[in-house]
C-alpha cells in the first residue's frame, strides 16, 4: 500500500492558519498536513474549529492569515470552485445533492461532459457515471431520481462525485453518522480504494473504533488551537480523549443510583396509519427509560406523535392517572411533555434568532406580563438554564446559527427545560456531538432523573442506551419488539430484538 | 474574546454589541438618512415644498397604503404575503356604495367596509390555513376574484352619493394641518409597532418566519397566528378601502388599482425580508414617508406618473442592494 522507504510529501500543507468571528477565536495559528495515500483523522470537541477548517478548505471562509500549500505551492482558495480546481472536495455530513435531478446529474452537475455547441453530452455522461459508480462499488442506474435513493447510497453518490472532479484531497465530516453497519463497512472499503488510488483523506469523525480502524494520522484541535498530531500506531484511544477533552475521562457514563417512583406516563395501544401500530408501555417518576431499534423502525414517529406534532389513529395517553388528550406540541407543553428533536436544525433551533430568545419561545408566558414580553426577564431565564449547560457563546443575543452543533444542542435542550417539564423526550440526544458535549449531556441526564424527572431516551448508540437507561424497550417495524431491565442486559439482546432474529417475549 | 482553556463555568454576556452601536447600524438609519436627504432635495427643488398645506396634502400619497403596509409587514415576516389588498378595498367600496345608494349613514357604512375587509381576510386566511395552499397563489386568485366582482356589480358606472359626514374620513382634519388620515396612521404605527416588537404575539411571529417547523414544535399554534395575520390584513384593507372612499366620494371598479404592489415596495424597502422572519415597523413608517415624498416631489415638479414608478423602483433596488454593495466592497465577497 505504502512505500515505506519514501517519506510522501504531503499534497496539502496549511501553516499558522487564523479565522476568527466576531467574538470567537474560531482557529488560531493552526497547521495540518494531508499526504498521499493516507488517512487523516481529524478530532476535537464541537466548537474545536473542525467545521471551520474545513470551510477554509473548501473556499467557503477566508483565513485571516496563514498559509495554504498545494504541492508545496502556496495557493489562495478564494472560492468553492477554486478548491475544486486543485483538487479538493468534501463530503458533508449533510451531503447538498439534489433530489430532483439524477444520480448522473448529481454526479457532474457543474463540470458535465460537453459535445458539439457547449451542450451536454448525455450519452458520455451516462456512461462516465456509470463507470464512477462502480468504482464506489454502488450498484445504481445513472439514470433514477436522487428522491428514491436511501441515505446510504447517497452517500455513495456524493463520493461518486468528489471522484468525477478527479479530487487529490477528500474531506469526509461523518460520512458514517446516518448509516447502517453494513453500510458503514462498505464505506471502509472504499476508503482503502481511495488510500490506494493515492488520495488524501481528511476523516473527521466523533467514533473513536472507526478512526482506529481506518486512519493513519491524527491530528487534535481543542477550542480552536491545534493541541497534537501524530500517527495512529502510536497513541491509545485513552490518550486521544484525553488530549481532545483536555482533561482525563474517567468514566464515559455516570454513575447512577436508581430509584423510580410512582407511574407517571402510561400510554395504551398508541397506533398510526402507517409508522408505528400498538405501542402500550408505562415511564415512572425518575426513571430514564431507553428505546433502541435500527433507522426507521419508527420510534422518532411515535414520540412525535406523543408530542402531538403529527396525530395517531388510535390510542390513549394518560399522564398522571388521568386521561390526556394530545392534538398539539402547545397541549403536550402545557402538560408537562417536551420533546428535544433529533433534527436540530429544522425542528429544534431557530438559527438566525438570539439565544435567549431561543431559550424562552415555550416559556413567553412565564416571562412576559399581559401578553408584553419583558427581555430583562428573558435574559435572566435563558442565563439560568444555559449556565447549568455550559453554553459557550460569545453573548445571549447571538444568533444561534453561529454556534457550534454541541452548544445549539444545548440551547434546544434548555429551551426544554425553561418549560419545566415532567416528561423530556431527548430523539438521539448526542448525535453528531463530541465525546465532551457528550459525557455533558449523559451527565445532566443523569441529574435530570435524579430530580424527578422522567425522560425517554430514543438512541441507535448501545453503548448509550445500556449505560443510561434503567430500562428499554425495543421497537421493530413500528411496534414493541421487546422490553428489557438494564440488570443483565446484553448488546446481543438488543441487536437480535432489533433485528428480529429471534423472537423474545415482551 | 479569548478562550481559556479547561475552564468549566464560564460567563456568557447578555450583549456584546451596545444596544446604541446596533441602533447606528441598522437599516432604519440608512432608510432615515435617505429620508432627510429626499427631503433637503424636495424643498430646494420646489418652493412650494414647505408650505404646511402642501406638505399635509403629501401625507394623503401614504396613509393609506401604509394602514395595509403595516399589517403586511407582519404577514411577511411571518412567511405570508397577501396580493388581494386592493382587491379588497375594490370589493369593500363597491359594497360601501351599493348600501350607501339605500341611504345607508355613516356608521353603516363604516360597517359595511370593515365587514368586507375580515370575510375576505377570513377567506384568504382559511385557504391557506386550513387547506395549506401558498398564500402567494391564493392571493393572486382573490386579487382578480374580489375586483371581478366590483365590475361585474359596476359596469363602467360609479357609486356616488356618499353621505355628507361620511367624507370626514377621508378629508376631515381634528387639528390644523393634522388629517384625520395622518391622526390614524400615526395610531397604528404604534400599535403595530408595539404588537410586532414588545408582545408575545409578535415574538411568535418572527419565530414562525424563521422557521415554522421549530415554531410549531415550541408550541406555537402556527396556523392560529396566520389566520389572525390574514385577519388584520384584511380588516386593514377595509380602514383603508374607507379612507379612500371617502376621501375620493366615489367608487369605480377601478379604485385603489395595483395598491398591493405599492405596499408590499414599501414593506420590502422599509426593511423587512421578503423571505420572512426579520423587519421592523419603524422601517415600514420611514420607507411610507420616503415613497410619500418622492411621490409628492416629482408631483410638484410636474414629473409625470410612470417616470415616478421608474424612481421608485430604482429606489427600491438601490437600497436593497446597498447593504450587499458595502460588505463586497469590505470581504470582497457578496453572502
Amino acid at each position: 500500500m505504502k512505500n515505506g522507504a519514501m517519506p510522501a510529501k504531503p499534497v496539502l500543507r496549511l501553516d499558522g492558519i487564523t479565522k476568527r468571528f466576531p467574538g470567537v477565536t474560531a482557529l488560531s495559528e493552526v497547521e495540518l498536513a494531508l499526504y498521499p495515500g493516507e488517512v487523516t483523522a481529524l478530532v476535537g470537541e464541537n466548537g474545536a474549529g473542525k467545521s471551520t477548517l474545513v470551510k477554509i478548505l473548501t473556499g467557503i471562509h477566508q483565513p485571516d492569515s496563514g498559509r495554504i500549500e498545494v504541492d508545496g505551492i502556496e495557493t489562495r482558495l478564494p472560492t468553492a470552485t477554486a478548491a475544486q480546481e486543485h483538487g479538493i472536495t468534501a463530503i458533508h455530513q449533510e451531503t447538498v445533492l439534489f433530489d430532483e435531478l439524477t444520480v448522473a446529474e448529481n454526479i457532474f452537475l457543474g463540470h458535465a461532459p460537453r459535445g458539439r455547441f457547449g451542450l451536454i453530452d448525455w450519452g458520455r455522461m451516462r456512461s462516465e457515471a456509470t463507470e464512477l459508480l462502480t468504482r464506489v462499488g454502488a450498484d445504481i442506474d445513472p439514470a433514477t431520481p436522487l428522491r428514491d435513493l436511501g441515505i446510504a447510497s447517497k452517500h455513495l453518490v456524493a463520493i461518486a462525485r468528489a471522484l468525477s472532479v478527479d479530487a487529490r484531497v477528500v474531506i469526509m465530516d461523518e460520512p458514517t453518522a446516518s448509516l447502517s453497519q453494513t453500510e458503514i463497512e462498505e464505506l471502509y472499503d472504499l476508503v482503502e480504494r481511495l488510500k490506494s488510488d493515492g488520495k488524501a483523506i481528511l476523516f473527521i469523525s466523533h467514533k473513536f473504533d472507526e478512526i482506529f480502524r481506518i486512519a493513519d494520522r491524527y491530528t487534535v484541535f481543542r477550542d480552536g488551537e491545534r493541541v497534537d498530531a501524530g500517527m495512529i500506531r502510536d497513541v491509545t484511544e485513552d490518550q486521544l480523549v484525553t488530549r481532545m477533552v483536555g482533561r482525563s475521562m474517567e468514566a464515559i457514563f455516570p454513575r447512577r443510583h436508581s430509584d423510580p417512583g410512582e407511574e407517571i406516563l402510561r400510554v395504551a395501544g398508541y397506533s398510526h396509519p402507517t409508522e408505528f401500530a400498538d405501542i402500550n408501555f408505562g415511564l415512572r417518576r425518575g426513571e430514564i427509560l431507553g428505546f433502541y431499534g435500527l433507522v426507521g423502525a419508527g420510534r422518532s414517529e411515535f414520540m412525535q406523535a406523543l408530542f402531538g406534532a403529527t396525530r395517531p389513529s388510535r390510542g390513549a395517553v394518560k399522564l398522571d392517572g388521568r386521561i390526556a388528550v394530545i392534538r398539539s406540541p402547545a397541549e403536550a407543553i402545557a402538560r408537562g411533555i417536551v420533546y428535544v428533536p433529533e433534527d436540530r436544525g429544522r425542528q429544534g433551533a431557530i438559527s438566525a434568532m438570539p439565544i435567549f430568545q431561543n431559550v424562552t419561545l415555550p416559556s413567553l408566558s412565564q416571562t412576559s406580563r399581559n401578553g408584553f414580553v419583558r427581555i430583562a426577564e428573558e435574559l435572566a431565564l435563558a442565563r439560568r438554564y444555559t449556565e447549568r449547560l455550559d453554553l459557550r457563546a460569545a453573548s445571549l443575543d447571538q444568533a444561534v446559527g453561529n454556534l457550534s452543533g454541541g452548544n445549539q444542542q444545548k440551547v434546544v435542550i434548555a429551551k426544554w427545560l425553561a418549560t419545566k417539564p415532567k416528561v423530556i423526550i431527548l430523539d438521539e440526544p448526542t448525535k453528531g456531538i463530541d465525546v465532551g458535549s457528550k459525557a455533558a449531556v449523559h451527565e445532566f441526564m443523569a441529574e435530570l432523573a435524579a430530580d424527578g424527572l422522567s425522560v425517554i431516551m430514543v438512541s441507535s448508540e448501545i453503548p448509550e442506551i445500556l449505560g443510561m437507561s434503567d430500562r428499554v424497550i425495543v421497537m421493530r417495524d413500528g411496534r414493541i419488539a421487546a422490553e428489557f431491565d438494564r440488570e443483565g442486559l446484553t448488546p446481543e439482546q438488543l441487536v437480535r430484538a432489533a433485528a428480529g432474529y429471534e423472537e423474545v417475549a415482551a | 474574546m479569548s478562550i481559556a482553556e479547561g475552564t468549566r463555568a464560564r460567563h456568557v454576556p447578555d450583549r456584546l454589541q451596545s444596544r446604541s452601536g446596533r441602533i447606528l447600524r441598522s437599516w432604519e438609519v440608512l432608510l432615515g438618512g435617505i429620508a432627510i436627504a429626499i427631503f433637503i432635495v424636495n424643498s430646494l427643488a420646489s418652493p412650494y415644498f414647505l408650505d404646511p398645506w402642501n406638505l399635509s396634502d403629501a401625507t394623503f400619497n401614504f396613509t393609506e397604503k401604509a394602514m395595509i403596509a403595516f399589517a403586511m409587514a407582519l404577514l411577511i415576516i411571518a412567511g405570508e404575503i397577501d396580493l388581494s389588498v386592493a382587491g379588497i378595498i375594490a370589493l369593500a367600496s363597491t359594497a360601501m356604495g351599493w348600501a350607501a345608494q339605500y341611504e345607508a349613514g355613516a356608521a353603516g357604512l363604516i360597517c359595511i367596509g370593515l365587514g368586507v375587509g375580515v370575510i375576505c381576510g377570513a377567506f384568504n386566511g382559511v385557504l391557506v390555513t386550513r387547506l395549506g395552499l401558498p398564500s402567494i397563489v391564493v392571493t393572486i386568485g382573490t386579487m382578480s376574484l374580489f375586483r371581478g366582482i366590483s365590475y361585474i356589480v359596476l359596469g363602467d358606472q360609479a357609486f356616488n352619493g356618499y353621505p355628507s359626514d361620511f367624507a370626514f374620513f377621508g378629508r376631515g382634519y381634528v387639528f390644523w394641518v393634522i388629517s384625520f388620515e395622518l391622526v390614524l396612521f400615526c395610531t397604528f404605527a404604534a400599535i403595530y409597532g408595539v404588537i410586532l416588537h414588545a408582545t408575545n404575539f409578535g415574538r411568535q411571529i418572527y419565530a414562525i418566519g424563521n422557521n415554522p417547523t421549530a415554531a410549531t414544535f415550541a408550541g406555537i399554534h402556527v396556523a392560529r397566528v396566520k389566520m389572525i395575520l390574514f385577519l388584520l390584513t384584511g380588516v386593514m384593507s377595509g380602514i383603508a378601502a374607507i379612507c379612500l372612499t371617502a376621501r375620493l366620494g366615489s367608487t369605480r371598479p377601478s379604485i385603489a388599482f395595483a395598491w398591493e404592489l405599492e405596499v408590499v415596495t414599501m414593506v420590502v424597502l422599509g426593511g423587512v425580508s421578503i423571505l420572512g422572519g426579520a423587519g421592523s415597523i419603524l422601517g415600514v413608517v420611514i420607507a411610507a414617508l420616503i415613497m410619500g415624498m418622492v411621490t409628492f416631489g416629482l408631483g410638484l415638479l410636474n414629473v409625470p406618473g410612470i417616470v415616478m414608478s421608474i424612481f421608485i423602483g430604482a429606489l427600491l433596488i438601490g437600497v436593497i442592494a446597498l447593504p450587499r454593495l458595502i460588505r463586497l466592497s469590505r470581504t470582497g465577497r457578496v453572502a
